[in-house]
């Protein structure tokens, strides 16, 4: 059989989701043999691989046009999408700012900045989306980690179950928040 | 072990469901001879005493029915809707509703499982609840029910609410967007500390708990500081200022032994 491909990226998160993941110990050296990395903000691949992959895991919750976007093509190309951690199942922190017009958090951010000398970034990043939204309510998901971020062991029994061809158990104090 | 000091053949003047049962005579916790009532419970045949509610009855026979407004010590209301049974295809709160005989319920029935997490659904994305930097993290009656219906996620949009946070009191703090509306304060200030401070004001998705007349909770005359509103609060809505989440363990079981002292005189 071949390597399974897994793919991770990162949305509206703060990458700790990534850090837990890779806090999984010497499991990492298991996954080596049997998963090969395709497309993740750790290894610096920068194109969701055109070929698909078997399993996404999605660190963030969606916050701007850009993010959307790959998450439609995550969708699309994965055959098992999972939520990485309570920004991408709940919205978490960067849901926050749900309700604080987005005009007004770019003029509070950049317009008042000395280092941007008061330019807006209208055209060179993403543009924000209305409100930050949990992963599922933009595309289905398989599968849910939670946690902030979730515990390495939770991470390493999905993907290690996702690998013998299981579903993965999530009960109990799986399902804990924060 | 029930003790059973008389069976006749003759249905209770009150029975419903079984016709004929026969009537089961016991000790009440008084020690007063009473019928007893026949109910079955998941199946399971059960002797109950008259006058309690079917989530007494499952409780003291450790049949678990998961509660959030629920609280030992204070009066019943039904408000959060977690508990609810089925009794005959009708979904009804197990905390309000008194055992009568004959009663067949299901606890843990495909629909009631599904209401129930439909329900907390519901509170989460009603209120603000994130976990990750609540004071109440660890320590939290909602984030406890997540687990224990197998909540793996939110399938209703989420409101995303804003209140603002009252931190006018010196030594407390509510956060309404932590707050499920289980009125829990509400009760055990008028109950049991019988200051009257905490009251619900505006309904639906605009219901929100308040102080007095809906003032800042620091110029509320009638709170006595008491912090009894904190210890029952299910969630970080009502916390104490300056606890860090390690420090902020509620103690919500201190009501009822109160509450049995207090009757002890």
């Amino acid at each position: 059989m071949g390597k399974v491909k897994v793919a991770t990226v990162w949305f509206s998160g703060c990458a700790g989701c990534h850090m837990s993941f890779l806090d999984i110990d010497e499991v990492l050296i298991d996954l080596v043999g049997r998963i090969e990395f395709c497309n993740s903000p750790i290894t610096d691949l920068k194109v969701f691989p055109e070929g698909g992959v078997d399993v996404t895991l999605v660190e963030g919750a969606i916050g701007n046009e850009e993010q959307l976007e790959l998450a439609h093509t995550v969708r699309a190309k994965s055959k098992i999408v999972i939520s990485l951690g309570d920004c991408a199942v709940t919205g978490n922190v960067p849901a926050l700012r749900n309700g604080i017009p987005p005009r007004e958090l770019i003029e509070e951010i950049y317009g008042t900045s000395r280092t941007t000398n008061g330019a807006l970034p209208y055209e060179v990043v993403p543009r924000l989306l209305e409100r930050v939204r949990p992963l599922h309510e933009v595309i289905p998901v398989d599968y849910f980690l939670h946690g902030c971020p979730p515990p390495a062991g939770l991470i390493a029994k999905a993907v290690l179950a996702l690998l013998d061809g299981k579903t993965p158990e999530l009960t109990g104090a799986d399902l804990k928040f924060g | 072990m029930l003790r059973v000091v008389c069976v006749s053949g003759r249905g209770g003047e009150d029975a419903v469901g079984l016709g004929e049962c026969p009537v089961v005579r016991d000790l009440a916790d008084g020690g007063d001879l009473v019928d007893k009532l026949r109910v079955k419970i998941d199946g399971r045949t059960i002797l109950a005493a008259p006058g309690k509610t079917i989530l007494e009855v499952a409780e003291e026979n450790g049949i678990h029915i998961p509660t959030l407004c629920h609280l030992d010590g204070l009066r019943d209301v039904g408000a959060c809707r977690l508990c609810i049974v089925d009794l005959y295809g009708q979904l009804v709160t197990s905390c309000t509703t008194k055992v009568a005989d004959g009663m067949e319920i299901g606890t843990q029935t495909e629909t009631v499982r599904a209401y129930r997490r439909t329900i907390l659904e519901l509170l989460f994305a009603e209120g603000n609840h994130v976990c990750s930097f609540c004071v109440s993290n660890g320590g939290c009656e909602l984030q406890d029910l997540a687990c224990e219906l197998g909540m793996h996620s939110v399938r209703v949009p989420y409101t995303y609410r804003r209140e603002r946070v009252d931190a006018t009191h010196p030594r407390f703090l509510i956060d309404r967007d932590r707050c499920v509306l289980c009125g829990r304060c509400v009760r055990v200030c008028q109950e049991v500390e019988g200051a009257h401070t905490w009251g619900f004001a505006e309904r639906g998705v605009t219901a929100r708990v308040i102080t007095d007349l809906a003032v800042p909770w620091g110029t509320a005359e009638s709170c006595t500081s008491c912090g009894k509103c904190v210890e029952v609060c299910p969630t970080g809505a009502i916390a104490r200022k300056g606890a860090s989440n390690a420090e902020m363990r509620k103690h919500p079981e201190l009501v009822a032994e109160l509450t049995e002292r207090r009757a002890r005189g």
